[in-house]
């Protein structure tokens, strides 16, 4: 339950801080949620990971879609010289994801770090 | 421990979104780029994207509607003048910023800024070229004018204002993938992209060449290979005219024989690095009602430049009370440059005169502070041009400035050069003070053949042939520009500048220009050919394209009752007319029984040839190869051992050659014992072009289209953003002027009936972004030759079904 609550504020915190702040803001909102939710290094990596995964993945395919892929093949062809823009999407989300569960993970070592100098 | 794994974590995610947000690593910030929110995916504008919207603008002196059309062309109703320039300005930047600003960079020749240091070369020869100091001296003129001042003033605080509503997301995606972000606009910017196209249009000389030339052959030979003028000429102005005698009497210099036609061996002279494509041409023509089925003259223009997405055009009505004009305008000036308004048409041709000349200057020493002129040395000025550089230090060069205009070419640019006392210092029309904004500014206003006249004065750079129609029934076409008064032969090659013996002598009165109107052949046309025959009293230039020009003539000639659609045929015309005349030649010359089973295919394919560059045929591929292959077999032993270089004749040149003497002195052979014919080259050449032909046939494929391949690139060259292979006939000898990357970038035809009938179409589409359905939406369209018709709109037709978007300013 704590995963699924985490993961969806994680979405929610991240788009929200992107509409005003740099991209890479979403590592920030994925840190400050895995600080107060607590669950384990790799849940939490996994957490981010999705989050942010299902978040830039759903964005940039409905973006796309709207767009009817014009942008995409051109995008694609320059970026990774493949003409495919499914391709380009699933390579957004997993730039979206990385980061994130990276930041969740960080958020939740540096809980952990912090509780075991409080017991010692 | 577990502080450590914090850690760790925490420097991996720092690098990884330093990594990803910049270039460091990377060429571009994928995280950045990639980020829906942000990055690339912002740019991919919904196709059912509503442009509807209100805007409150305090700068505004009244309301301004803006309908757009199903092609997204706005047609712009304001209560005030400078409103409707405001909102142009606002609608260009909208649609096509980045485009305005790497064109202006370009000009002022910062490209080095945001592309690196890859435009190195072209900024040091756009700052050597003196384009800032002839944009500045432009924009004093266009800002001591009260209406082209405030025209401007609105038109930049348009840009502006758009430029400020954008937020890091909606950024073009060229500043995106580049890093950079938008510049101010300023009058200057518009003052310096009207000298791009007077660079493009006014900067195409062959000094160097020329003289390298000179230095390298004999008299004789090089009256032979640089004719003055062609037979097949049909000049813009009907031969024979009676021209008056010449206001401004040009003396050539004493000694000229000896020191300036001396045709001596000599080492050459400096090469320039980048030219501006020769055969920027265009075709326009005027009927009068006499010749037209409707009783009302009706206007051609199609102007060939440079096919670029996105386009340089940008299309638009525009409609005050004083006036409303329709027509496309340049993303970075305002008002309409070719179109019709409710009275009259007016369109251009480039009149390629040669108007930037080269003088040799001699420096006291190597500070370059001095130069020897009229028996003195004489300072000299300089301008520290820095050069910024993206990634890189900044790049000062020193440009030196003397009499005749800047030091172009000196040791500190030209390796050819190893003096430092010897320079090339260049004198171009481009540099003096003009106002060709407001040449355009009147013609929207025109009403009438006087109001024309006193509308073209004012174009000084680039020298064009302006045709001009209007619904009175009257039809002219005036070849005006500030053309220096030259003795024959001036500026042909590198002058002396050790003195004004050498200078122009002054320019030729605007009232002498050629000009043309309401002639009783009812037409009026031209096609870049030399304006006049030789009885024109001043010195003309040897450098003209005649092949469209002979064959539109014909043409325009033979044409009676005259429908919009048969203007559509004609512009749309693929055929060859050098073909033409060369066909006869080249068949003739073949010696059949010397060939295989393979070669007399392709023997057989060019004689069924109707000449006519069709985009399927494989006849204009096999005329081509053998053509080019006569070409070398004629000159190439006799320039073996010139410079590199050095000019060579244009292809017209050998065509007329040999069509007066088939034992032309150059087809010889000088490299051997034996005296070759034109029969004997000629069927090798063929041979050798069948090869050619049969290579093409299992690699790229030997139809015309194919072997063409028109394309359309994007300004940065990225090739998806451009598009590639279009499947096009036509070619540069057409008057259907495709070429590979370089073509008919608009085609407008105007019936001047009582309600105005236009139709005109551009490759590409009304919005720069290439995200947008609209940024190569007319491609396909242009490509099968077809034509929108351009709708005038009236205000009373603002509930109109064709109008899709409705933009309203208010103040």
């Amino acid at each position: 339950m704590r995963f699924f609550i985490s993961l969806v504020l994680m979405g929610i915190m991240s788009f929200a801080t992107a509409m005003y702040f740099p991209w890479w803001t979403i590592s920030i909102s994925c840190f400050v949620v895995a600080v107060f939710i607590p669950l384990k290094s790799w849940i939490s990596f996994l957490s981010g990971f999705l989050s942010l995964f299902i978040l830039w993945f759903s964005l940039s395919f409905w973006i796309n879609l709207l767009n009817r892929d014009i942008l995409s093949h051109k995008m694609s062809m320059l970026l990774i010289k493949t003409d495919s823009p499914i391709l380009l999407i699933l390579l957004t989300a997993l730039v979206g994801a990385i980061i994130g569960g990276l930041g969740s993970l960080t958020g939740t070592l540096f809980r952990l770090a912090i509780l075991s100098k409080r017991k010692d | 421990m577990r502080f450590i794994y914090f850690i760790i974590s925490g420097l991996l995610l720092i690098a990884l979104c330093v990594l990803l947000d910049t270039r460091i690593v990377l060429p571009v910030p994928f995280g950045k780029i990639l980020s829906p929110q942000e990055g690339l995916w912002q740019n991919a504008e919904s196709v059912g994207i509503d442009y509807s919207s209100n805007f409150n603008f305090d700068q505004l002196e009244g309301k301004v509607d803006v309908y757009f059309d199903d092609r997204l062309v706005p047609h712009i109703f304001a209560e005030k003048e400078n409103d409707a320039y405001f909102v142009q300005g606002f609608l260009h930047a909208k649609f096509r910023l980045w485009q305005m600003e790497l064109q202006a960079l370009s000009a002022a020749g910062r490209a080095s800024e945001v592309v690196g240091d890859v435009a190195l070369i072209h900024d040091r020869e756009f700052r050597r070229l003196g384009m800032v100091y002839a944009a500045e001296n432009s924009l004093k003129e266009m800002e001591k004018d009260q209406a082209t001042k405030s025209a401007c003033d609105a038109y930049t605080d348009g840009v502006n204002t758009y430029i400020s509503t954008l937020t890091k997301s909606k950024l073009p995606i060229e500043y995106k993938l580049l890093g950079c972000e938008p510049e101010k606009w300023t009058n200057l910017k518009t003052a310096l992209f009207l000298k791009y196209m007077s660079y493009d249009l006014a900067g195409h000389e062959n000094d160097f060449e020329m003289t390298n030339a000179r230095n390298y052959f004999s008299k004789s030979d090089f009256d032979l290979l640089f004719p003055m003028i062609q037979d097949s000429l049909v000049p813009i102005i009907p031969k024979g005219t009676v021209f008056s005698s010449p206001k401004i009497k040009t003396k050539i210099p004493p000694f000229a024989d000896s020191i300036y036609f001396k045709f001596l061996k000599e080492t050459p002279v400096a090469e320039e690095f980048e030219k501006p494509d020769p055969s920027n041409g265009s075709n326009n023509w005027a009927i009068s009602g006499k010749k037209t089925r409707c009783g009302a003259p009706i206007l051609c223009n199609d102007p060939h430049l440079g096919l670029t997405l996105p386009s340089l055009w940008y299309e638009m009505q525009i409609s005050v009370p004083s006036h409303n004009v329709y027509g496309v305008s340049f993303p970075g000036a305002p008002s309409i440059i070719i179109g019709f308004n409710d009275s009259c048409a007016f369109g251009f041709t480039n009149a390629g005169r040669d108007v930037r000349d080269y003088y040799e200057i001699k420096f006291k020493d190597k500070s370059k502070n001095e130069y020897w002129f009229n028996n003195e040395w004489i300072p000299t000025s300089k301008r520290i041009e820095r050069i910024k550089i993206l990634g890189k230090p900044d790049f000062i060069d020193t440009v030196t400035y003397t009499k005749f205009g800047p030091v172009m070419y000196d040791n500190n640019f030209s390796e050819k050069i190893n003096n430092s006392k010897l320079a090339y210092a260049v004198r171009w029309t481009a540099h003096e003070k003009s106002n060709e904004l407001k040449m355009f500014y009147l013609l929207n206003r025109a009403r009438n053949y006087q109001d024309y006249q006193k509308a073209v004065k004012y174009l000084k750079t680039p020298g064009q042939n302006c045709v001009f129609a209007a619904k009175n029934g009257e039809i002219a076409i005036k070849n005006q520009g500030n053309f220096p008064a030259k003795w024959v032969g001036q500026g042909d090659f590198v002058m002396p500048g050790f003195d004004d013996s050498y200078a122009w002598q002054g320019m030729i009165p605007e009232d002498e220009n050629p000009f043309l109107h309401n002639p009783p052949s009812g037409f009026v046309s031209s096609a870049n050919q030399r304006p006049t025959d030789s009885a024109y009293p001043y010195y003309l230039g040897r450098d003209y394209p005649f092949t469209r020009g002979y064959f539109l003539n014909k043409r325009l000639a033979e044409l009676n009752s005259v429908t919009i659609p048969s203007m559509m045929s004609l512009q749309l015309n693929n055929y060859d007319a050098f073909a033409g005349m060369a066909k006869p030649l080249v068949l003739h010359n073949i010696n059949q029984s010397l060939l295989n089973k393979v070669e007399y295919g392709y023997f057989q394919e060019l004689q069924s040839w109707k000449c006519y560059d069709e985009v399927n045929a494989i006849a204009p591929t096999i005329f081509q190869l053998v053509w080019g292959h006569l070409y070398n077999k004629v000159y190439n032993d006799e320039y073996a051992d010139a410079p590199l270089n050095t000019l060579r004749p244009y292809s017209s040149t050998l065509l007329e050659a040999l069509l007066k003497d088939s034992n032309y002195v150059f087809v010889d052979n000088v490299k051997t014992d034996r005296k070759e014919n034109l029969k004997e080259i000629m069927t090798v050449a063929f041979k050798e072009a069948a090869i050619e032909c049969l290579k093409l046939e299992f690699e790229k494929g030997i139809a015309w289209g194919k072997f063409k391949g028109t394309h359309i690139d994007h300004l940065l060259k990225i090739s998806s953003f451009g598009r590639g292979d279009l499947p096009i006939g036509g070619g540069e000898n057409a008057i259907n002027a495709v070429k590979s990357d370089h073509g008919p970038s608009w085609r407008m035809i105007v019936q001047l009936t009582s309600v105005t009938e236009a139709y005109g179409i551009f490759p590409g589409g009304q919005s720069g972004n290439p995200g947008s359905r609209f940024y190569d939406n007319t491609v396909n369209y242009w490509t099968v030759g077809k034509y929108y018709p351009l709708w005038m709109m009236k205000v009373y037709e603002h509930n109109d079904i064709r109008i899709y978007y409705r933009m309203h300013f208010n103040n």
